[in-house]
């Protein structure tokens, strides 16, 4: 096949839905088989591998999670800085870490990290593969260790369930994938990197224009609330933290703020069907935890 | 040209014969995973298995699964593992990829060359904070410490 054809190919196929693409690929195969520049083996093989890229494209590889999650979390960050207190930092990581080990995806490609906000806007961010960001506005929120965990593990709900990644327009997958293709045809010099980057670009914006403006479907949260009560429930926190923290976040919530009030289900509403969850209270020694959650959060 | 082409090509899809043992055999889809003595995140870490490592499945408690890997055994969490074979890089597919369809191209798609750009595009972005934030890995001693501390009755990690 000349270098023309095949970047008319991959052209093609750059303009292709996903349904589509192994159409396209049998399309091209197609014809350099007629030329003879092919084999029809080497076109079957192509086309079943083409399929076989296609069917992957349904679910991205933790590895590319990772790297979308970390775009996210830098973008969201240029717009709420990082609040620098080391013990608090490194409490909300034990925390975090100690409750993601109970979740049903306690394994992701760069693990489950922390970080503080400096805002008093009432907000928290899980982006793709474990990349968590809770705002001071939010900590202020808790009570307790019981409530921290409650607002640490609606978040891991959220990463578990792939909320983020589900945010992501289709169409971006089959720009990425299709690029791929051409990639594997042959090295289309730094074009490939380019058409990706849009793709990527497309992503982030998806996922974070969700998570800041419009919110998750109210369905989703409720799910992030449900994953939350078996993690805490696993972990040997009790459930009730979490609904101590949405009574707390009631009486804290600005009416109209950019934050939960605009993105997440009324807290009441949290709590309607998180009663419905909770069947029992574990009776918790909660003594040791209130001293060290008063003297990390002494800082905030 | 065009033998270097269609062998590229083949190379990054390429297909063959390895499903006699796809049913047991998977891939590490984490930078990083550790083989434990027991199923469980209490279990003593009998080694480490890196991005794209293949194990052997040899049973299953729950959500985790006891492989085998270079001589050694023990438990890892199954959201480590992957049933899709990964091709740590382009070209080697051809001799091992499994005709399942089931593949993944390790440090393809959206990479560190795809950050790069988009760091280039955006260079009102900061990536250091969460350079920084990815650092922070609290010891599992430690979260066992925290645990037994704080009273915490778990259920010994995920089931």
């Amino acid at each position: 096949m000349s270098l023309r054809n095949l970047t008319a190919l991959a052209l093609c196929i750059l303009m292709a839905g996903c349904g589509t693409l192994e159409k396209i690929s049998e399309v091209g195969t197609g014809l350099a088989e007629a030329t003879g520049t092919i084999t029809p083996e080497q076109a079957k093989s192509i086309n079943k591998s083409a399929g076989a890229i296609d069917k992957a494209s349904e679910s991205m590889t933790p590895e590319q999670e990772y790297y979308i999650g970390r775009t996210v979390a830098a973008t969201i960050l240029s717009q709420n800085k990082p609040f620098d207190n080391r013990a608090l930092t490194t409490y909300l990581n034990t925390v975090g870490q100690y409750l993601a080990m109970f979740s049903d995806k306690p394994e992701t490609f760069g693990g489950y990290h922390f970080l503080i906000m400096d805002t008093p806007d009432i907000n928290a961010f899980a982006a793709p593969g474990g990349l968590i960001l809770v705002s001071r506005g939010m900590l202020r929120c808790c009570k307790n260790e019981e409530a921290l965990a409650g607002v640490l593990t609606h978040e891991i709900g959220h990463v578990e369930l792939n909320h983020g990644m589900q945010a992501i327009d289709k169409s971006r997958y089959t720009a990425a994938v299709t690029t791929l293709l051409a990639e594997g045809a042959k090295n289309l010099a730094g074009s490939n990197v380019a058409e990706l980057t849009k793709a990527f670009e497309g992503s982030i914006s998806d996922i974070t224009s969700k998570m800041v403006n419009s919110g998750y479907a109210r369905k989703s949260e409720f799910q992030a609330d449900k994953a939350a009560v078996t993690i805490l429930e696993r972990a040997g926190y009790s459930p009730n933290g979490l609904i101590s923290m949405l009574q707390q976040m009631e009486k804290n919530l600005k009416p109209g703020g950019h934050d939960f009030a605009k993105t997440h289900p009324a807290p009441q509403d949290r709590i309607a069907e998180l009663t419905k969850l909770i069947k029992a209270t574990p009776s918790a020694d909660a003594a040791a935890r209130q001293a060290r959650f008063n003297e990390n959060m002494r800082g905030l | 040209m065009q033998s270097k082409v269609f062998f590229g090509a083949l190379g990054i899809w390429g297909l063959s014969v390895a499903t006699l043992f796809a049913a047991t055999t998977m891939s590490v889809q984490v930078n990083k995973a550790d083989m434990r003595e027991t199923p469980s995140y209490l279990g003593k870490v009998v080694s480490s298995l890196a991005y794209g490592d293949k194990v052997t499945i040899e049973s299953q408690n729950g959500a985790w699964l006891q492989v085998s890997s270079s001589g050694q055994s023990g438990w890892v969490h199954n959201s480590a593992l992957t049933k899709k074979t990964i091709v740590m890089k382009a070209g080697a597919g051809a001799q091992t990829t499994a005709s399942s369809g089931e593949m993944a191209l390790a440090g393809k798609g959206f990479n560190s060359d795809v950050e790069k750009q988009f760091k280039d595009n955006h260079k009102e972005i900061n990536f250091a904070p969460i350079d920084k934030m990815e650092k922070i890995k609290i010891p599992i001693a430690d979260l066992q410490e925290f645990a037994k501390e704080g009273k915490l009755q778990s259920a010994g990690g995920a089931k």
